[in-house]
C-alpha cells in the first residue's frame, strides 16, 4: 500500500470519530449565538476539541483576549509535546513550508496514530492522514450547526464514545506488549482519576490536569524505565519480551 | 455575533493553537540524542491519550453503564489488536446496545 493511502486508511476512523464529536460542537455554538460559518470557520482553522469548546465560551460570554490566550495556551500545551515528538519522528520529505502546514493538523489523534507507525512519516502519509480527520471535523461542525438536534441523544451519545474507542485501540496491544508502558499508563490513569474526583484537584481545568498527568507519568516512565539505545519506540516493547537479549520483532506489521 | 467581533477573537484563539502546535515542531531540527527526553517522549503518547480517556469515556455517553459496557468491549477487542476502526465501532454498539436495553426496560 503507498504511503498515501495508508495515511488515508488510517486517518478514516479518525474522521469518523471527529464527525460525531464536532457535530455537538456545531449544536452548541450555534446555540451560543453564533452563525453556521461562523462555528465551521472556527473548527477549520482551530481543529482542536477541548480548546475550542473553552474559546467558544469565551466568545460567547465576551470574554477578554488575554482570556483566549491564556485559555488556548493551557489547554492546547500538550500539542507541543506532541509536535515534539512528531519532528523526531518524520522523515527528509518533510520540509519547512511543510511542517508550516503539518503542524496545523497535529491533533491528539492524528498524532496517535502516527506514532503508532513503525517507520518514519512521509508528506505523502500525512497528506492522506489529515484529509478524513479534517473533512469529519469541518463538515460535522457544518452539519451539527445546521441541523440541530434531529439525531436522537441515544446515537449522538453511542456515536461520542467512538473517540475513545480508539485511544484505547491505541494504549492497549502496547501495554499487552510491555509491563513498563503498562505501568506508566496505569499512573497516568491514577492521577486523572484524582484529578477528577479529590476536591482540590477537581478545580484544575481538564487541558492543564491532562497535561500533569501525562508528564508525571512519562518522567516517571523516562527515569525508572528508560529505553537503551536510539532505535524507535517498538524497541522498549520488543526488548522486554527478549529477556535472553535476542530481539524479537513481533510487533512487525502488527499495526494493520 | 457580529463578524469584526467573531473575526478578532478567531485570530487569537486560531493563531495561539498553531504557534504552539509548529514552534516546537519547526525549531526541534536536529533528532534527540538524550536518553531521558526520548524515553520521556515514548511514553507520551499513551499517558495523554490514558490520562484523556479514563474517566472522561464514563461521562461521554448517556448513562456510566453504557459507558462502562463501550469501555469494556474497547478494551477486549483492543486486547485481540483489531484495527482503530473495528475498536470503534465495536465500543458504539456496545453503548447502544445497553441504552436500547435500558430504554427498553427501566423507562416509564
Amino acid at each position: 500500500m503507498s504511503a498515501f493511502k495508508k495515511g488515508l486508511t488510517d486517518g478514516l476512523p479518525i474522521g469518523l470519530g471527529y464527525l460525531a464529536v464536532s457535530f455537538s460542537f456545531g449544536i452548541l455554538a450555534v446555540a451560543g449565538g453564533l452563525n453556521v460559518w461562523q462555528a465551521t470557520l472556527i473548527s477549520m482553522t482551530n481543529l482542536t476539541s477541548a480548546g475550542q469548546f473553552a474559546g467558544l465560551t469565551i466568545m460567547v460570554s465576551g470574554g477578554s483576549l488575554i482570556e483566549m490566550v491564556i485559555s488556548q495556551f493551557v489547554i492546547n500545551l500538550r500539542y507541543s509535546l506532541m509536535s515534539i515528538s512528531l519532528s523526531q519522528h518524520i522523515d527528509k520529505s518533510m520540509t519547512l513550508p511543510r511542517k508550516l502546514f503539518y503542524g496545523e493538523f497535529h491533533t491528539d489523534e492524528i498524532f496517535a496514530v502516527g506514532m503508532g507507525r513503525p517507520e518514519k512519516l512521509s508528506n505523502k502519509y500525512f497528506l492522506g492522514v489529515i484529509i478524513a480527520p479534517y473533512i469529519g471535523w469541518s463538515l460535522g461542525t457544518f452539519l451539527g450547526a445546521v441541523c440541530g438536534e434531529v439525531l436522537p441523544a441515544m446515537i449522538t451519545s453511542a456515536l461520542g464514545v467512538a473517540l475513545y474507542g480508539m485511544f484505547i485501540a491505541i494504549i492497549v496491544p502496547p501495554m499487552k506488549h510491555s509491563r513498563k508502558i503498562s505501568i506508566v499508563v496505569a499512573i497516568a490513569i491514577a492521577l486523572s482519576l484524582c484529578f477528577n474526583f479529590i476536591p482540590v484537584l477537581k478545580n484544575v481545568s481538564s487541558g492543564f490536569a491532562i497535561i500533569i498527568c501525562a508528564v508525571i507519568a512519562s518522567v516517571f516512565g523516562a527515569i525508572v524505565f528508560p529505553i537503551e539505545d536510539d532505535k524507535t519506540k517498538n524497541d522498549a516493547e520488543s526488548k522486554e519480551s527478549a529477556s535472553d537479549g535476542t530481539i524479537i520483532n513481533e510487533k512487525e506489521g502488527g499495526s494493520e | 455575533m457580529n463578524w469584526i467581533e467573531f473575526l478578532t477573537y478567531l485570530l487569537v484563539m486560531a493563531g495561539v493553537t498553531y504557534l504552539i502546535r509548529v514552534l516546537p515542531y519547526v525549531f526541534m531540527r536536529k533528532e534527540v540524542k538524550n536518553r531521558f527526553f526520548k524515553s520521556f517522549l515514548l511514553y507520551v503518547p499513551y499517558t495523554v491519550l490514558a490520562a484523556m480517556t479514563i474517566p472522561a469515556i464514563l461521562f461521554a455517553t448517556g448513562s456510566i453503564y453504557s459507558a462502562l459496557a463501550g469501555l469494556l468491549v474497547a478494551v477486549v477487542v483492543a486486547l485481540f489488536e483489531k484495527g482503530l476502526l473495528t475498536v470503534a465501532i465495536s465500543s458504539c454498539v456496545a453503548v447502544l446496545i445497553v441504552e436500547l436495553v435500558q430504554k427498553f426496560f427501566f423507562t416509564i
